[in-house]
Protein backbone atom coordinates (compact mmCIF):
# COMPACT_ATOMS: atom_id res chain seq x y z
CA UNK A 1 0.00 0.00 0.00
CA UNK A 2 1.01 3.62 -0.56
CA UNK A 3 1.60 5.30 2.85
CA UNK A 4 2.30 9.22 1.33
CA UNK A 5 0.86 10.34 -2.44
CA UNK A 6 1.48 13.86 -3.12
CA UNK A 7 0.37 15.32 -5.58
CA UNK A 8 1.72 19.00 -6.86
CA UNK A 9 2.36 19.78 -2.91
CA UNK A 10 2.67 23.34 -2.74
CA UNK A 11 3.42 26.08 -0.27
CA UNK A 12 4.06 29.95 -0.75
CA UNK A 13 4.63 32.48 1.77
CA UNK A 14 4.44 35.61 -0.25
CA UNK A 15 6.39 35.57 -3.20
CA UNK A 16 8.20 32.91 -2.04
CA UNK A 17 7.97 29.07 -2.42
CA UNK A 18 8.78 27.45 -0.02
CA UNK A 19 7.75 23.86 -1.34
CA UNK A 20 6.89 23.58 -5.39
CA UNK A 21 4.45 21.21 -7.02
CA UNK A 22 6.01 18.05 -4.83
CA UNK A 23 4.63 14.86 -6.28
CA UNK A 24 6.51 11.77 -3.76
CA UNK A 25 5.22 8.44 -3.29
CA UNK A 26 6.53 6.25 -0.26
CA UNK A 27 5.31 2.94 0.17
CA UNK A 28 3.67 1.51 3.69
CA UNK A 29 6.71 0.35 5.45
CA UNK A 30 9.54 2.34 3.26
CA UNK A 31 11.89 4.39 5.44
CA UNK A 32 12.85 7.81 3.27
CA UNK A 33 15.02 10.29 4.09
CA UNK A 34 14.73 13.97 2.83
CA UNK A 35 17.57 15.79 2.67
CA UNK A 36 18.39 19.39 1.86
CA UNK A 37 20.19 22.67 2.82
CA UNK A 38 18.49 25.03 5.66
CA UNK A 39 15.30 26.38 3.74
CA UNK A 40 14.91 23.77 1.06
CA UNK A 41 11.99 22.82 2.46
CA UNK A 42 11.83 19.57 4.27
CA UNK A 43 10.50 21.18 7.64
CA UNK A 44 7.69 22.89 5.13
CA UNK A 45 7.15 19.70 3.32
CA UNK A 46 6.66 17.90 7.00
CA UNK A 47 4.35 20.10 8.48
CA UNK A 48 1.82 20.27 5.87
CA UNK A 49 2.09 16.59 5.44
CA UNK A 50 1.57 16.43 9.22
CA UNK A 51 -1.43 18.38 9.22
CA UNK A 52 0.03 21.35 10.87
CA UNK A 53 -0.31 23.90 7.93
CA UNK A 54 -2.42 24.17 5.01
CA UNK A 55 -0.65 23.49 1.70
CA UNK A 56 -1.14 26.63 -1.07
CA UNK A 57 -2.08 24.07 -3.54
CA UNK A 58 -2.10 20.21 -4.65
CA UNK A 59 -2.98 17.62 -1.67
CA UNK A 60 -1.60 14.60 -0.22
CA UNK A 61 -3.05 11.13 0.73
CA UNK A 62 -1.94 9.56 3.77
CA UNK A 63 -2.52 5.99 3.94
CA UNK A 64 -5.41 7.22 1.49
CA UNK A 65 -6.50 9.88 2.95
CA UNK A 66 -6.27 13.77 1.99
CA UNK A 67 -4.43 16.17 4.45
CA UNK A 68 -7.13 18.65 3.17
CA UNK A 69 -10.28 17.14 3.19
CA UNK A 70 -10.14 14.61 6.16
CA UNK A 71 -7.25 16.21 8.49
CA UNK A 72 -8.70 14.17 11.82
CA UNK A 73 -8.08 10.83 10.31
CA UNK A 74 -4.76 11.84 9.20
CA UNK A 75 -3.84 12.59 12.62
CA UNK A 76 -4.93 9.28 14.05
CA UNK A 77 -2.29 7.62 11.23
CA UNK A 78 0.66 9.82 12.09
CA UNK A 79 2.93 11.14 14.60
CA UNK A 80 5.97 13.41 14.63
CA UNK A 81 8.77 13.84 16.91
CA UNK A 82 9.99 17.96 15.91
CA UNK A 83 13.12 18.98 15.44
CA UNK A 84 12.87 20.49 19.11
CA UNK A 85 12.80 17.88 22.02
CA UNK A 86 9.24 18.86 22.46
CA UNK A 87 8.99 17.27 25.85
CA UNK A 88 6.94 17.95 29.01
CA UNK A 89 10.34 18.64 31.17
CA UNK A 90 8.50 18.29 34.64
CA UNK A 91 6.66 15.17 34.28
CA UNK A 92 9.03 12.05 34.49
CA UNK A 93 9.61 10.07 31.67
CA UNK A 94 6.66 7.63 31.90
CA UNK A 95 3.94 10.28 32.41
CA UNK A 96 5.22 11.98 29.11
CA UNK A 97 4.35 8.97 27.57
CA UNK A 98 0.89 8.40 29.17
CA UNK A 99 -0.13 11.09 28.45
CA UNK A 100 0.28 11.18 25.34
CA UNK A 101 -1.31 7.98 24.89
CA UNK A 102 -4.28 9.50 26.73
CA UNK A 103 -4.04 12.44 24.24
CA UNK A 104 -4.55 9.81 21.54
CA UNK A 105 -7.86 8.17 23.04
CA UNK A 106 -6.00 5.11 25.13
CA UNK A 107 -7.65 4.56 28.59
CA UNK A 108 -5.42 4.64 31.70
CA UNK A 109 -4.88 1.04 31.54
CA UNK A 110 -3.82 0.81 27.96
CA UNK A 111 -1.37 4.16 28.39
CA UNK A 112 0.39 1.97 31.00
CA UNK A 113 0.32 -0.69 29.25
CA UNK A 114 1.56 1.01 25.90
CA UNK A 115 4.07 3.03 28.07
CA UNK A 116 5.69 -0.01 29.36
CA UNK A 117 6.10 -1.57 25.73
CA UNK A 118 7.88 1.55 24.71
CA UNK A 119 9.96 2.20 27.79
CA UNK A 120 11.16 -1.24 26.61
CA UNK A 121 11.58 -1.18 23.09
CA UNK A 122 13.37 2.28 22.91
CA UNK A 123 15.44 1.29 26.24
CA UNK A 124 14.22 4.08 28.74
CA UNK A 125 12.76 1.58 31.13
CA UNK A 126 15.70 2.35 33.56
CA UNK A 127 15.27 6.29 33.36
CA UNK A 128 11.53 5.61 33.46
CA UNK A 129 10.50 7.70 37.04
CA UNK A 130 13.34 9.95 36.60
CA UNK A 131 12.03 13.65 35.64
CA UNK A 132 12.43 14.28 31.95
CA UNK A 133 14.48 17.63 32.07
CA UNK A 134 17.09 15.39 33.61
CA UNK A 135 17.58 13.12 30.91
CA UNK A 136 20.75 13.68 28.48
CA UNK A 137 20.59 14.84 25.65
CA UNK A 138 20.33 12.27 23.50
CA UNK A 139 17.76 10.55 26.46
CA UNK A 140 15.30 13.66 25.37
CA UNK A 141 15.54 12.94 21.80
CA UNK A 142 14.83 9.16 22.63
CA UNK A 143 12.08 9.90 24.74
CA UNK A 144 10.62 12.32 21.79
CA UNK A 145 10.70 9.47 19.71
CA UNK A 146 9.47 7.32 22.05
CA UNK A 147 6.44 9.98 22.73
CA UNK A 148 5.44 9.72 18.85
CA UNK A 149 5.77 6.15 18.61
CA UNK A 150 3.49 5.04 21.58
CA UNK A 151 0.07 5.85 19.40
CA UNK A 152 1.48 3.25 17.29
CA UNK A 153 1.31 5.77 13.94
CA UNK A 154 1.55 4.18 10.58
CA UNK A 155 3.62 7.59 9.23
CA UNK A 156 6.43 8.54 11.36
CA UNK A 157 7.53 11.95 10.76
CA UNK A 158 11.29 12.21 11.91
CA UNK A 159 12.62 16.41 11.68
CA UNK A 160 16.22 15.90 12.42
CA UNK A 161 16.44 14.03 15.38
CA UNK A 162 19.96 13.84 15.80
CA UNK A 163 20.83 17.51 15.21
CA UNK A 164 23.37 18.41 18.12
CA UNK A 165 23.95 14.74 19.45
CA UNK A 166 27.10 13.68 20.60
CA UNK A 167 28.59 10.78 18.32
CA UNK A 168 27.74 8.71 20.98
CA UNK A 169 24.19 9.05 21.46
CA UNK A 170 23.53 10.00 17.88
CA UNK A 171 24.70 6.21 17.07
CA UNK A 172 22.19 5.07 19.63
CA UNK A 173 19.22 6.79 18.52
CA UNK A 174 20.16 4.78 14.95
CA UNK A 175 19.82 1.88 16.88
CA UNK A 176 16.37 3.03 18.02
CA UNK A 177 15.53 4.41 14.66
CA UNK A 178 16.71 1.16 12.48
CA UNK A 179 14.57 -0.84 14.93
CA UNK A 180 11.56 0.84 13.13
CA UNK A 181 12.31 -0.17 9.19
CA UNK A 182 9.60 -2.34 7.76
CA UNK A 183 7.34 -1.56 10.76
CA UNK A 184 6.58 1.75 10.55
CA UNK A 185 6.51 4.23 7.32
CA UNK A 186 9.42 7.22 7.96
CA UNK A 187 9.96 10.39 6.80
CA UNK A 188 12.86 11.42 8.12
CA UNK A 189 14.82 14.72 7.55
CA UNK A 190 18.32 15.03 8.42
CA UNK A 191 21.60 16.99 6.77
CA UNK A 192 23.64 14.11 8.11
CA UNK A 193 24.54 12.25 5.23
CA UNK A 194 25.95 9.15 6.63
CA UNK A 195 22.49 9.06 8.46
CA UNK A 196 20.77 8.79 5.71
CA UNK A 197 23.16 6.34 4.00
CA UNK A 198 22.79 4.54 7.42
CA UNK A 199 19.39 4.13 7.83
CA UNK A 200 16.98 4.67 4.45
CA UNK A 201 15.72 2.76 2.03
CA UNK A 202 15.64 5.78 -0.34
CA UNK A 203 16.76 9.63 -0.17
CA UNK A 204 15.00 12.39 -1.37
CA UNK A 205 17.29 15.56 -2.21
CA UNK A 206 15.19 18.92 -2.41
CA UNK A 207 16.86 22.14 -3.03
CA UNK A 208 14.49 25.66 -3.09
CA UNK A 209 11.68 24.06 -2.44
CA UNK A 210 11.59 21.67 -5.21
CA UNK A 211 12.43 17.69 -5.39
CA UNK A 212 15.85 17.50 -7.57
CA UNK A 213 15.65 13.50 -6.99
CA UNK A 214 14.62 10.43 -5.48
CA UNK A 215 16.38 7.09 -5.32
CA UNK A 216 18.19 4.52 -3.68
CA UNK A 217 21.99 5.72 -2.72
CA UNK A 218 22.95 3.93 -5.58
CA UNK A 219 20.70 5.36 -8.03
CA UNK A 220 22.00 8.54 -6.74
CA UNK A 221 25.22 7.80 -7.44
CA UNK A 222 24.41 6.20 -10.73
CA UNK A 223 21.79 9.84 -11.91
CA UNK A 224 24.98 12.16 -10.55
CA UNK A 225 27.83 9.90 -12.10
CA UNK A 226 29.69 10.79 -8.70
CA UNK A 227 31.80 7.66 -6.43
CA UNK A 228 29.80 9.40 -2.86
CA UNK A 229 26.73 10.27 -1.76
CA UNK A 230 28.35 13.45 -0.44
CA UNK A 231 29.08 14.23 -3.91
CA UNK A 232 25.96 13.28 -5.41
CA UNK A 233 24.34 15.29 -2.58
CA UNK A 234 26.36 18.65 -3.82
CA UNK A 235 26.03 17.94 -7.58
CA UNK A 236 21.77 17.93 -6.81
CA UNK A 237 21.57 21.04 -4.64
CA UNK A 238 24.25 23.22 -6.67
CA UNK A 239 21.62 25.11 -9.32
CA UNK A 240 24.59 25.38 -12.17
CA UNK A 241 25.43 21.62 -12.14
CA UNK A 242 22.50 20.42 -11.49
CA UNK A 243 20.74 21.05 -14.55
CA UNK A 244 23.50 19.04 -16.34
CA UNK A 245 22.20 15.82 -13.90
CA UNK A 246 18.70 16.42 -15.06
CA UNK A 247 19.76 16.32 -18.52
CA UNK A 248 21.33 12.97 -17.72
CA UNK A 249 18.78 11.46 -15.52
CA UNK B 1 -8.13 15.04 30.02
CA UNK B 2 -4.51 13.88 29.82
CA UNK B 3 -3.37 17.49 28.69
CA UNK B 4 -4.89 19.44 31.74
CA UNK B 5 -3.53 16.62 33.99
CA UNK B 6 -0.01 17.41 32.34
CA UNK B 7 -0.43 21.11 32.41
CA UNK B 8 -1.31 21.25 36.65
CA UNK B 9 1.57 19.06 37.00
CA UNK B 10 3.95 20.86 34.92
CA UNK B 11 2.93 24.56 36.89
CA UNK B 12 2.74 22.73 40.72
CA UNK B 13 6.24 20.97 40.07
CA UNK B 14 7.73 23.94 39.51
CA UNK B 15 8.57 26.06 43.05
CA UNK B 16 9.01 29.15 41.30
CA UNK B 17 4.80 28.52 40.96
CA UNK B 18 4.35 27.61 44.58
CA UNK B 19 6.73 30.73 45.79
CA UNK B 20 4.47 33.08 43.63
CA UNK B 21 1.31 31.57 43.52
CA UNK B 22 0.81 30.94 47.07
CA UNK B 23 3.24 32.34 49.27
CA UNK B 24 4.19 35.65 47.72
CA UNK B 25 0.28 36.67 48.47
CA UNK B 26 0.34 35.48 51.47
CA UNK B 27 3.41 37.24 52.92
CA UNK B 28 2.19 40.57 51.16
CA UNK B 29 -0.74 39.88 53.31
CA UNK B 30 1.55 39.78 56.55
CA UNK B 31 3.42 42.87 55.43
CA UNK B 32 0.67 44.89 54.45
CA UNK B 33 -0.90 43.99 57.57
CA UNK B 34 2.30 44.63 59.71
CA UNK B 35 1.98 48.14 57.51
CA UNK B 36 -1.23 48.74 58.94
CA UNK B 37 -0.56 48.49 62.36
CA UNK B 38 1.71 51.70 62.26
CA UNK B 39 -0.12 53.76 59.19
CA UNK B 40 -3.83 52.66 60.44
CA UNK B 41 -5.46 53.44 57.26
CA UNK B 42 -8.84 51.97 56.11
CA UNK B 43 -6.78 50.45 53.03
CA UNK B 44 -4.81 48.25 55.71
CA UNK B 45 -8.09 46.89 57.17
CA UNK B 46 -8.03 42.92 56.36
CA UNK B 47 -11.27 43.40 54.82
CA UNK B 48 -10.02 45.39 52.38
CA UNK B 49 -7.00 44.22 52.20
CA UNK B 50 -7.57 40.15 51.54
CA UNK B 51 -9.65 41.22 48.25
CA UNK B 52 -6.68 43.09 46.69
CA UNK B 53 -4.00 40.47 47.50
CA UNK B 54 -6.27 37.85 45.78
CA UNK B 55 -6.86 40.03 42.59
CA UNK B 56 -2.86 40.58 42.47
CA UNK B 57 -2.29 37.11 42.95
CA UNK B 58 -4.09 36.49 40.38
CA UNK B 59 -1.94 38.29 37.87
CA UNK B 60 0.72 34.82 38.82
CA UNK B 61 -1.63 32.87 37.22
CA UNK B 62 -1.53 34.76 34.03
CA UNK B 63 2.16 34.38 34.13
CA UNK B 64 1.79 30.86 34.51
CA UNK B 65 -0.27 30.39 31.51
CA UNK B 66 1.72 32.69 29.48
CA UNK B 67 5.18 31.38 30.43
CA UNK B 68 3.30 27.60 30.07
CA UNK B 69 2.16 28.04 26.86
CA UNK B 70 5.43 30.46 25.65
CA UNK B 71 7.48 27.51 26.85
CA UNK B 72 5.50 24.48 25.04
CA UNK B 73 5.82 26.25 21.93
CA UNK B 74 9.40 27.55 22.30
CA UNK B 75 10.19 23.84 23.20
CA UNK B 76 7.97 22.44 20.02
CA UNK B 77 5.61 20.73 22.54
CA UNK B 78 2.98 22.74 21.00
CA UNK B 79 4.21 21.33 17.57
CA UNK B 80 3.73 17.74 19.02
CA UNK B 81 0.26 18.16 20.03
CA UNK B 82 -1.25 20.44 16.89
CA UNK B 83 -0.14 16.85 14.71
CA UNK B 84 -2.88 14.97 17.35
CA UNK B 85 -6.16 14.69 16.99
CA UNK B 86 -6.55 17.40 19.55
CA UNK B 87 -9.49 20.37 18.86
CA UNK B 88 -8.95 23.52 19.86
CA UNK B 89 -11.40 23.37 22.40
CA UNK B 90 -9.34 20.94 23.95
CA UNK B 91 -6.29 22.84 23.83
CA UNK B 92 -8.36 25.76 25.58
CA UNK B 93 -10.00 23.90 28.43
CA UNK B 94 -6.60 21.92 28.64
CA UNK B 95 -4.60 25.22 29.45
CA UNK B 96 -7.03 27.05 31.18
CA UNK B 97 -8.97 24.39 33.24
CA UNK B 98 -5.66 23.59 35.47
CA UNK B 99 -5.23 27.33 36.85
CA UNK B 100 -9.00 27.85 37.86
CA UNK B 101 -8.74 25.71 40.85
CA UNK B 102 -5.27 26.98 41.83
CA UNK B 103 -7.07 30.58 41.67
CA UNK B 104 -9.38 29.13 44.39
CA UNK B 105 -7.01 27.83 46.45
CA UNK B 106 -4.66 30.64 46.16
CA UNK B 107 -8.28 32.64 47.45
CA UNK B 108 -8.90 30.22 50.08
CA UNK B 109 -5.65 30.57 51.67
CA UNK B 110 -5.63 34.52 51.72
CA UNK B 111 -8.93 34.39 53.72
CA UNK B 112 -7.44 31.51 55.91
CA UNK B 113 -4.72 33.52 56.76
CA UNK B 114 -6.96 36.90 57.07
CA UNK B 115 -8.84 35.19 60.19
CA UNK B 116 -5.78 35.36 61.75
CA UNK B 117 -5.28 38.83 61.36
CA UNK B 118 -9.38 39.28 62.57
CA UNK B 119 -11.07 38.64 59.41
CA UNK B 120 -15.11 37.86 60.65
CA UNK B 121 -15.94 34.59 59.40
CA UNK B 122 -18.88 34.87 57.40
CA UNK B 123 -21.03 33.11 54.60
CA UNK B 124 -20.26 36.28 52.95
CA UNK B 125 -16.56 34.86 52.30
CA UNK B 126 -17.78 32.33 50.12
CA UNK B 127 -19.79 35.34 48.24
CA UNK B 128 -16.40 37.22 47.86
CA UNK B 129 -14.89 34.52 46.29
CA UNK B 130 -17.85 33.53 44.19
CA UNK B 131 -17.62 37.81 43.17
CA UNK B 132 -13.57 37.10 41.95
CA UNK B 133 -14.16 34.02 40.14
CA UNK B 134 -14.69 36.08 36.83
CA UNK B 135 -11.82 38.04 37.27
CA UNK B 136 -10.03 34.53 38.10
CA UNK B 137 -11.33 33.48 34.76
CA UNK B 138 -10.12 36.81 32.80
CA UNK B 139 -6.58 36.47 34.53
CA UNK B 140 -5.96 32.64 33.38
CA UNK B 141 -7.45 33.49 29.47
CA UNK B 142 -5.20 36.77 29.76
CA UNK B 143 -1.77 34.46 30.32
CA UNK B 144 -3.24 31.91 27.26
CA UNK B 145 -3.75 35.41 25.12
CA UNK B 146 -0.21 36.69 26.10
CA UNK B 147 1.76 33.05 25.71
CA UNK B 148 -0.44 32.47 22.29
CA UNK B 149 1.31 35.95 21.14
CA UNK B 150 4.81 36.29 22.67
CA UNK B 151 8.13 34.12 22.97
CA UNK B 152 8.92 33.43 26.69
CA UNK B 153 11.11 36.43 27.37
CA UNK B 154 9.01 38.50 25.73
CA UNK B 155 5.98 37.38 28.61
CA UNK B 156 8.79 37.92 31.35
CA UNK B 157 9.03 41.43 30.40
CA UNK B 158 5.02 41.64 29.29
CA UNK B 159 4.00 39.70 32.16
CA UNK B 160 6.06 42.39 34.42
CA UNK B 161 4.30 45.53 33.46
CA UNK B 162 1.05 43.90 33.37
CA UNK B 163 1.97 42.68 37.10
CA UNK B 164 2.56 46.14 38.15
CA UNK B 165 -0.26 47.40 36.32
CA UNK B 166 -2.60 45.33 38.50
CA UNK B 167 -0.45 46.75 41.20
CA UNK B 168 -1.25 50.45 40.49
CA UNK B 169 -4.35 50.47 39.11
CA UNK B 170 -6.64 47.82 41.28
CA UNK B 171 -6.12 50.16 44.58
CA UNK B 172 -5.64 47.05 46.40
CA UNK B 173 -2.79 49.14 48.66
CA UNK B 174 -3.32 52.79 47.04
CA UNK B 175 -6.95 54.67 47.80
CA UNK B 176 -8.22 55.76 44.30
CA UNK B 177 -10.77 57.97 46.27
CA UNK B 178 -8.02 59.87 47.18
CA UNK B 179 -6.05 59.56 43.92
CA UNK B 180 -8.85 60.37 42.20
CA UNK B 181 -8.61 62.28 38.68
CA UNK B 182 -7.53 60.71 35.64
CA UNK B 183 -5.79 58.11 37.83
CA UNK B 184 -9.19 56.72 39.09
CA UNK B 185 -10.60 57.02 35.66
CA UNK B 186 -7.89 54.33 34.33
CA UNK B 187 -8.58 51.76 37.25
CA UNK B 188 -12.33 52.05 36.85
CA UNK B 189 -11.74 51.03 33.26
CA UNK B 190 -9.84 48.63 34.00
CA UNK B 191 -11.45 44.82 35.67
CA UNK B 192 -8.66 45.28 38.40
CA UNK B 193 -10.65 47.42 40.80
CA UNK B 194 -13.85 46.51 40.10
CA UNK B 195 -12.63 42.54 41.06
CA UNK B 196 -11.67 44.11 44.39
CA UNK B 197 -14.25 46.46 44.90
CA UNK B 198 -16.78 43.89 44.40
CA UNK B 199 -14.94 41.27 46.57
CA UNK B 200 -15.08 44.16 49.31
CA UNK B 201 -18.63 44.47 48.64
CA UNK B 202 -19.70 40.99 49.45
CA UNK B 203 -17.73 41.28 52.79
CA UNK B 204 -19.08 43.78 53.96
CA UNK B 205 -22.79 42.73 53.17
CA UNK B 206 -22.94 45.38 50.92
CA UNK B 207 -25.10 43.14 47.98
CA UNK B 208 -26.76 45.58 45.96
CA UNK B 209 -22.99 47.07 45.50
CA UNK B 210 -21.78 44.02 44.05
CA UNK B 211 -23.17 43.02 40.75
CA UNK B 212 -22.14 46.67 38.92
CA UNK B 213 -18.29 45.54 39.69
CA UNK B 214 -18.95 41.71 38.50
CA UNK B 215 -20.29 42.85 35.67
CA UNK B 216 -17.82 44.76 34.38
CA UNK B 217 -14.94 41.68 35.38
CA UNK B 218 -17.45 39.07 33.58
CA UNK B 219 -17.39 41.73 30.33
CA UNK B 220 -13.46 41.82 30.65
CA UNK B 221 -13.09 37.88 30.67
CA UNK B 222 -15.57 37.71 28.09
CA UNK B 223 -13.69 39.97 25.66
CA UNK B 224 -10.11 38.48 27.13
CA UNK B 225 -11.65 35.05 26.46
CA UNK B 226 -12.79 35.89 22.72
CA UNK B 227 -9.20 37.24 22.11
CA UNK B 228 -7.61 34.47 23.73
CA UNK B 229 -8.79 32.02 21.46
CA UNK B 230 -8.55 33.70 18.20
CA UNK B 231 -4.68 34.12 18.87
CA UNK B 232 -4.58 30.68 19.80
CA UNK B 233 -6.50 29.30 16.79
CA UNK B 234 -4.11 31.29 14.98
CA UNK B 235 -1.08 30.01 16.43
CA UNK B 236 -2.62 26.28 15.61
CA UNK B 237 -3.24 27.66 11.97
CA UNK B 238 0.65 28.40 12.13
Amino acid sequence: MIAVNTTGLTKVYGERSAVDSLDLCIQEGEFLALLGENGAGKTTTIKMLSCLIPPTRGDALMMGESIITNPTTVKQHINISPQETAIALHLTVRENLEMIAGIYGSTRQEAQSKAQSVLDSMGLRERADDRARTLSGGLQRRLSIAMALITEPRILFLDEPTIGLDVRARHELWHAMQKLKGHVTVLLTTHYLEEAEALADRIAVMHAGTLRALGTVAELKQITGTASLEDAYLLLTDPQQSLKVEARA
Amino acid sequence: MPLAVRNRKEIMRDPVSILLGVALPLLMLVIFVLLGKSAPLDIFQIENLAPGIIVFGFSFLTMFAAVLIARDKQSAFLVRLFASPLSAADYVISYTLPLLPLALVQGTLVFILAFAFGLQFSANILLALLALVPMAVMSVFMGLLFGSLLTESQVAGVGSIYITLTSLFSGAWMPLQLVGGFFKTIAYALPFAHAIDGARAALAGDYAAIWPHVQWTIAYAVVVCILAIIAFRRRMEG
